[in-house]
């Protein structure tokens, strides 16, 4: 019986318990991913993150402590721009690096 | 005859100045409480940047002081001002009179036990930056298990920026040798995740961002903004560690084989108790009072008196050794 209350799932992270492993095939294809210094260059420039909620800051930061979800579905607010690329102080090829995580985590 | 010139301390900066003051033609005595020179980076492995040898700079800078008078094992009972001199009473029952006194007298490594919540002491698996470097020097530590190295911690201030440990200032030198000493694990333990627990990262000196930068993309360490608020042992005795991931917004857990946690230098209370006996002032941080914070940092307020080193505060070894010269210098000008 559904009384549409429950408790809630706890949002704390579990470094034991994150699985890395696509992370990881990312990171194969983009080294660059590690430089992130998480500085947020790229989502103060991103013109869509004012309306989607866009972050590519966070969406790497998500994506190394394990909520997957929470990353895609920010990236679907992105329209590719480039933007990003241009503002990154670590010179990371953000725009190749979303479109990697893209491939790698597409939904099947 | 040759004119003698106090040093108290055998640290890096004691042994430096020594040196200069050699060259310079003065008779420097070095006087150590401990029964060995080089301080404590006599206790270090390797030396950022470019990981040189710690044991080479300080077999080098005895090298070049071997010609100075040594006292280790040596402490000061009292101090004398006399007209234009100081009366340097010694435990070994020699008294000493120059026109000169050197303060080298370093810092004090923070006891990490008084941060009860990081379970130094408590938990086995806690370690400090000075026991990671014992270790890496001596390979003797029964709280290091080679075999069970799955992931490492390290958490960066502590008891540094921390007014409730009464040390406000930062230590300088901690960020970056938390970043050496995580690439040095992972060059031992490659298999291991290892992570750093900041609350900014202080990359200031020569290289430091090039390393930080290679500690990310090449050996992959996992740098954490938030500090650590708590340390547990769970039943197969690994800790256990929690913490704000400040940018995730979230609190973050993960268990480690091995928390290494990077204690700060705080003032050392012998140098305190020595500039007590001729009452040199202390500055808001504690560490000893210069003349002028920029423009004259090695001079003491009192005629005759100088600092160098960690006594006025936290310092690099480049810096320390900098200062060792420039208060040789001033030495020398001021006895001319």
């Amino acid at each position: 019986m559904d009384f549409g209350f429950g408790i809630a799932p706890s949002s704390a992270i579990n470094l034991d318990r994150t699985d890395l492993e696509k992370f990881e095939k990312v990171h194969d294809m983009e080294p660059d991913i590690y430089k992130c210094m998480a500085c947020g260059s790229c989502s103060a420039t991103c013109p869509a993150g004012r309306f989607t909620g866009m972050s590519l800051r966070k969406v790497i930061l998500d994506l190394q402590r394990g909520k997957e979800a929470e990353a895609i579905s920010m990236l679907k607010g992105c329209m590719l721009c480039g933007k990003c690329s241009m503002v990154c102080p670590r010179g990371i090829n953000t725009r190749h690096l979303i479109l990697s995580i893209c491939r790698t985590y597409k939904e099947e | 005859m040759k004119e003698n010139i106090i040093i108290i301390g055998g640290g890096i900066a004691g042994l430096e100045a020594a040196g200069q003051l050699i060259r310079l033609g003065y008779n420097p005595i070095i006087i150590e409480k401990e029964d060995h020179l080089g301080g404590h980076v006599a206790d270090w492995n390797c030396l950022f940047p470019d990981m040189s040898s710690a044991e080479e700079l300080v077999s080098k800078l005895i090298k070049n002081a071997a010609e100075a008078n040594i006292f280790t094992n040596t402490e000061i009972l009292f101090i004398n001002r006399l007209k234009d001199n100081y009366n340097v009473m010694l435990s070994n029952g020699i008294s000493i009179i120059a026109r000169v006194v050197l303060f080298a007298t370093g810092f004090k490594l923070f006891e990490a036990a008084k941060k009860e919540e990081y379970g130094y002491g408590i938990y086995d698996k806690v370690i400090t930056n000075r026991d990671l470097e014992h270790w890496f020097n001596t390979g003797d530590d029964s709280r290091i298990d080679t075999d069970e190295m799955e992931a490492i911690g390290f958490v960066h201030c502590v008891g540094s920026r921390d007014e409730k440990a009464k040390n406000p200032q930062c230590s300088k030198v901690c960020c970056i040798t938390a970043v050496k000493q995580a690439i040095e694990m992972k060059q031992k333990f490659p298999q291991a995740r290892i992570y750093c627990f900041y609350m900014d990262l202080r990359m200031f000196g020569k290289k430091y961002e090039d390393f930080y930068i290679s500690a990310q993309r090449d050996y992959g360490i996992r740098f954490i903004r938030g500090r650590v608020s708590e340390v547990s042992e769970n039943i197969d005795g690994k800790v256990i560690v929690k913490a704000e991931d400040t940018l995730a917004g979230k609190p973050v857990k993960v268990t480690l084989d091995l928390l290494v946690l990077m204690s700060g230098m705080v003032c050392n209370p012998d140098s305190t108790k020595v500039a007590g006996m001729v009452a040199l002032p202390a500055d808001t941080d504690g560490f000893l009072k210069s003349r002028d914070n920029i423009a004259d940092i090695t001079s003491s307020p009192k005629d005759g008196i100088f600092y160098a080193g960690a006594c006025t505060g936290p310092k690099t070894i480049p810096e320390t050794l900098a200062e060792a010269r420039t208060a040789a210098l001033n030495i020398h000008t001021y006895l001319q």
